[in-house]
């Protein structure tokens, strides 16, 4: 556990770490360290330079304008768990990172840092896809675009980011009086990674669905909607009968690429992906099940 | 005195220093000219050595030596292997420090870079370019002695290590004429020892004096140097081995390592201390695993529930060498206690030790005792399963009746206190264990929810009813909660954790008797053998030293106290218990005495903190010190006062004249006035200070009950712990305290071996578990609080009365959770899963059952 030897660099604004990375090919970018770092040690990761992002300002905080959420890529988990504005404007977010790693992960750990990582049993990924969050990316130059999810995560450990880019910020829409939102995951005992998670979100009138947003990751290599729960439950009334009918053929939906471990084989995930959807959309919607 | 301190549940006087950072571990030594080593090691499980080009290494910066197998070949001996059981052709080959031709398992030592950094010679390690021919790996234990499997050694054919063989009674005629008989297999897997510090030594060799001095992470400093003495060629007298604080060790801190070799090795080369950390990688890979036993087990037995015979057929993987105690874990401490708490006639263990490409085996808490009980408690509760009877009346059937000096089992040990029927009744009157069965009922569907009353979900029906779809209805409505009495979870004090939560913080948790979830209920009364052991036995079963222990008791002027000891505690409290026995027996303030251990050069010899040995060894060496300080004591005192010594009485503290309690002398008078010497009575020697050794007549045998309960989540396969009790019974208790933190951690480790822990190898021999990623440490999340109860008999074979209690909790609390879960699956028919009992594994049997 030590890493090899690489330059190190801190960079103070957006611009400056852009061309600190532009200026040293193959550099990677440290935001809270949790996943870098470990690589580094491991030298499974052999950066010639280190740009420590870490201290930039404007990537940082949360804010809440005209009905939409504006999160500082290097926010960390744990100030997203415990942002009181979240916890009306989109308890889901302050959720799901209360569910991240322990305590000091969270309180390292980023969001941008653990999107731009593209670990598939990263629970943001996920969450922010079954949201409908846009992510801003600043390049080189000061060219800027905004991408969904998946169109950041292409695979495992890979994203479209160029080496000179950087995630600046995740926005995300503010929960409306009529929206549910939940994430349900299967843990790893070890590393408390999405074995399986599940993110719904529900639009609700009168005990009846009107739309619905449903996301599984960490059994996949990125995050993957479930379109045939979402027709499904689009209509119908939230019953225990019409969830359970409605996510019949979700397993269906993950692709042909289930990943598989020791720890839990893809037939298992793909099993346990629709009892996770279940579990989320029974505690979104307050069905009650076991 | 009011209240007495042998028994009273004083605080760690260790923890203040642990847990504020003061406690000094061998990492943290750092001597002049001190460099650093760093350790190459085989990515192979087995391979031969074609080359190894080490000069681009020893032109790197910082680099001052790079060694190989060839510089330590014939300069360091091998590792001796120090439990030769006798009687089963053991195999002692070749272990040495570093790999000369041949790799045997992935993360043998192939060269070793010494630097000035460490930095500097992790880099150098990079440098070195080894050209090896891979071989065929043979990674099982079961399949070790098949035919056509690798081999390891050449003089040891089929790859077998030893075989062992005890036998009581006539199993033959025991099974012939059987009237029931119950068959498993029994994979105990491997585990991978967790202490927070890992492996570590610091060696520092001053030429001029031909000293060798090393701080080593180790449970038994005298062991580490009388095997260091046989392995460098330095005479015992010439080396010093210091265990500062150790952080942790569970057993795989006994075992002398190859590293700590190579260290010593460098630095008698270079002249320089050389300082030797291991990453958590390499102690994953390379520090001494346990468990790793494949048991083929039959229990015979009467129609009424009476065992008549057990027998069992063992390959227990040793790994690629024979480590340290390697040999006697899986024989002497394993194949001895078949018996456990039972009377059972006719016994028979056929052991083979098998070598595979893997990590060396050696102890691990419990080391052998938690794989016999397992064994013996699995059976017992196939053959309550067979005869339809409740596995709690099985084992009243055949516990050993109460006894109090002595019972012989049929394997020719002689346990030397029980009271098995009180400590079973106990327990499960505390879980009220009728109750649970009734809740039992319940959450199968077999009996109607008392009283409608429980609280209902508003407004829905729940979830899935699993009920139909496994022709076992549920009643319909979740009967679970307060109007069954005795609520999982909140009433003692503790939400328990899930895995499988939600990411909102509401604990909604487990409803054991929800549609969906079964609840299991695992029983188990367990006997071990402990406080390892009479010499005379250690030198009769092969092990390669003594097992007396020795203590040195020293007042000063000032009337406070040092007690020298020769045991090595790293967590089990010792410091304070010790304390504890000197105040006791001589009325001096527990806080006026300090213990010291841990340095071969200031301490007395000893053998060692392992086997739950060090209170009832080592303490009663203790004790028989005190005693001899009061002796003498008492003719100082008859001295002074001017009094015959049979005219001296000893209370609290003071000695004084019979009938005269004015006419007194404190210890700490005595003390002084020996100290000072001015006034002897005639022939006394000056000084108060005391040694005694103590030898054991007998291991001692603590015993218990344990229950489990569990709820089994059928859609996933997710089990959660409910509620753990452990009944321990370890004789008398000089500290309550530290006893339950001993049950404590003890159970936590079992139910990580039956839930989460387990170190998989592919098929190469490539350790999947690396690392904390993948191999699952218990959390405290995931555990319920863990309730605590005692019997107390004590032990007449112990001049204190104690029996040890570092180990009881690993030893029972495996096989009482993995009962408990397949209790919990008895409805699918389920009677064994492999370990751990992963949520897959559970569901995917699940599966099956549905399927059939």
């Amino acid at each position: 556990m030590f890493a090899p030897e690489f330059d190190y660099y801190k960079a103070t604004t957006v611009a400056e770490a852009i061309d600190m990375l532009g200026s040293n090919p193959g550099a990677k970018a440290m935001a809270g360290g949790h996943s870098l770092i470990p690589l580094l040690k491991l030298r499974l990761a052999r950066p010639g330079a280190v740009v420590d992002i870490s201290g930039i300002s404007e990537m940082k905080g949360i804010s809440v304008n005209n009905g939409s959420i504006r999160i500082g890529a290097l926010t960390t988990h744990w100030e997203i768990e415990s942002s009181p504005e979240l916890q009306s404007a989109n308890s889901l977010l302050a959720e799901a990172a209360g569910g991240i790693g322990d305590t000091q992960v969270r309180n390292r750990g980023t969001i941008g840092g653990n999107l731009s990582h593209a670990d598939p049993a990263s629970d943001w990924g996920t969450v922010l896809t079954a949201l409908g969050a846009t992510l801003e990316i600043q390049g080189s130059g000061g060219a800027s675009r905004t991408v969904t999810p998946t169109e950041l995560i292409l695979g495992p450990l890979t994203t479209s980011l160029s080496d000179t880019e950087l995630l600046i910020a995740i926005n995300v829409p503010v929960l409306t009086a009529n929206q549910r939102g939940e994430y349900a995951k299967m843990s790893h005992p070890a590393s408390g990674y999405a074995v399986v998670g599940a993110a719904v979100v529900v639009n609700v009138d009168h005990h009846t669905c009107t739309r619905a947003s449903i996301a599984v990751g960490g059994a996949t290599p990125v995050p993957v909607r479930v379109t045939s729960v979402e027709a499904g439950l689009t209509g119908k009334e939230l019953t225990n009968e019409n969830i359970t009918a409605a996510t019949s053929q979700a397993a269906g939906d993950l692709g042909d690429e289930i990943l598989g471990d020791f720890y839990a084989s893809a037939e298992y995930r793909r099993a346990m992906a629709v009892v996770e959807i279940r579990h989320a959309l029974f505690h979104a919607t307050g069905v009650a099940h076991h | 005195m009011t209240t007495r301190i042998f028994g009273s549940g004083i605080r760690r006087r260790e923890d203040p220093r642990l847990i504020t950072g003061q406690a000094t571990y061998t990492d943290d030594i750092s001597l002049n000219r001190m460099v650093y080593a760093a350790i190459l090691r085989s990515p192979h499980a087995h391979a031969r050595i074609r080359s190894i080009d080490t000069s681009a290494a020893k032109s790197a910066t910082g680099v001052v030596a790079v060694y190989t197998g060839a510089d330590t070949d014939g300069v360091l001996n091998p590792i001796p292997c120090a439990w030769v059981v006798p009687d089963s052709d053991v195999k002692a080959v070749a272990y040495p420090a570093m790999a000369t031709n041949t790799v045997r398992y992935a993360g043998d030592a192939v060269a070793v870079v010494v630097a000035g950094s460490r930095y500097q010679a992790e880099d150098a390690l990079e440098l070195i370019n080894v050209d090896y021919e891979p071989l065929p790996a043979n990674v099982h234990a079961e399949a070790a002695m098949n035919e056509g499997v690798p081999q390891l050694h050449e003089d040891a054919p089929n790859n077998q290590a030893f075989h062992w063989v005890a036998a009581g009674g006539d199993t033959d005629t025991a099974f012939a004429a059987a009237e029931v008989t119950v068959t498993d297999t029994i994979v105990q897997q491997r585990l991978i020892p967790n202490a927070m510090e890992p492996r570590s030594a610091v060696a520092s060799y001053a030429s001029a004096m031909g000293e060798l001095t090393i701080w080593n992470t180790t449970q038994n400093p005298h062991i580490a140097r009388f095997v260091t003495s046989l392995v460098t060629g330095v005479p015992e007298h010439k080396i010093r081995v210091i265990a500062p604080e150790v952080g942790g060790g569970f057993g795989a801190k006994i075992p002398v390592y190859p590293w700590e070799m190579i260290a010593a090795f460098c630095s008698m080369q270079l002249g320089r201390p050389v300082k030797w950390t291991e990453t958590r990688s390499e102690n994953y890979q390379a520090s001494p695993h346990g468990r790793d036993h494949v048991q083929a087990v039959e229990m015979a037995a009467t129609r009424e529930g009476k065992i008549t015979g057990l027998r069992s057929v063992v390959h227990a993987g040793m790994g690629a060498y024979l480590s340290t105690a390697g040999p006697g874990i899986p024989t002497i401490l394993h194949g001895l206690m078949y018996s456990g708490p039972y009377d059972i006639p006719n016994i028979k263990a056929d052991i083979y030790g098998v070598f595979t490409n893997t990590t060396p085996v050696d102890a691990y808490r419990g080391a052998g005792r938690p794989e016999a009980t397992f064994l013996v408690e699995r059976m017992v509760d196939l053959l309550a399963n067979e005869l339809d009877m409740d596995p709690v009346e099985v084992r009243r059937i055949n516990l050993i009746p109460k006894f109090g000096d002595g019972f012989d089992i049929s394997l020719g040990l002689t346990y030397d206190s029980g009271d098995y029927h009180a400590a079973l009744d106990k327990v499960l009157e505390h879980v009220d264990y009728q109750n649970l069965r009734r809740e039992q009922a319940i959450s199968r569907g077999q009996e109607p929810v008392a009283g409608e009353h429980g609280h209902e979900h508003p407004g829905h029906g729940h979830g899935h009813d699993h009920g139909d779809e496994h022709g076992h209805g549920h009643g319909d409505e979740h009967g679970h909660g307060d109007e069954h009495g005795h609520g999982h979870g909140d009433e003692h004090g503790h939400g328990h954790g899930d895995e499988h939560g939600h990411a909102h913080g509401e604990e909604h948790g487990v409803q054991p008797s929800a549609a969906g979830h079964l609840l299991g209920i695992g029983v188990s009364t367990y006997c071990e053998i402990c406080g390892i052991g009479p010499s005379q036995v250690a030198g009769a079963v092969g092990f390669g030293g003594g097992l007396w222990e020795s203590a040195i008791i020293r007042f000063y002027a000032t009337g406070k106290v040092n007690v020298f000891v020769g045991t090595s505690p790293h967590g089990q409290g010792e410091e304070t218990t010790f304390a504890q026995i000197v105040s006791d027996e001589l009325g001096v303030p527990v806080d006026d005495v300090e213990v010291i251990h841990g340095d071969t050069d200031n301490t007395p010899m000893g053998w060692g903190t392992y086997g739950s040995r060090t209170t009832v060894i080592s303490g009663a060496a203790v004790a028989l010190s005190s005693r001899k300080i009061k002796d003498k004591a008492i003719g100082l005192a008859a001295h002074l006062l001017e009094a015959a010594e049979e005219d001296i009485e000893y209370e609290d503290g003071k000695f004084f004249v019979r009938g005269s309690p004015d006419r007194s002398q404190t210890i700490q008078d005595i003390a002084l006035m020996a100290n000072m010497a001015w006034n002897m009575p005639e022939g006394m020697e000056p000084g108060l200070e005391a040694s005694a050794f103590y030898d054991t007549p007998n291991f001692t045998f603590p015993f218990g009950a344990h229950v489990a309960v569990v709820s089994v989540d059928t859609d996933n396969g997710h089990i959660v712990l409910l509620r753990y009790a452990a009944l321990d019974d370890c004789g008398r208790q000089i500290n309550p305290m530290i006893v339950e933190g001993q049950v404590h951690g003890g159970v936590v480790q079992g139910a990580g071996q039956a839930l989460w822990e387990g170190a998989v190898y592919d098929d190469d021999g490539q350790l999947l578990t690396g690392s904390m990623l993948d191999y699952a440490l218990p959390k405290a999340h995931l555990l319920p609080h863990i309730e605590t109860l005692s019997t107390v008999t004590p032990s007449p074979h112990n001049p204190l009365g104690v029996k040890g209690i570092g180990e009881t909790g690993t030893i029972a609390s495996t096989i009482t959770i993995y009962n408990a879960v397949i209790d919990a699956l008895k409805p699918f028919g389920i009677t064994r899963l492999e370990m751990p009992l992963t949520s897959e594994r559970v569901w995917q049997a699940i599966q099956q059952s549905k399927g059939a």
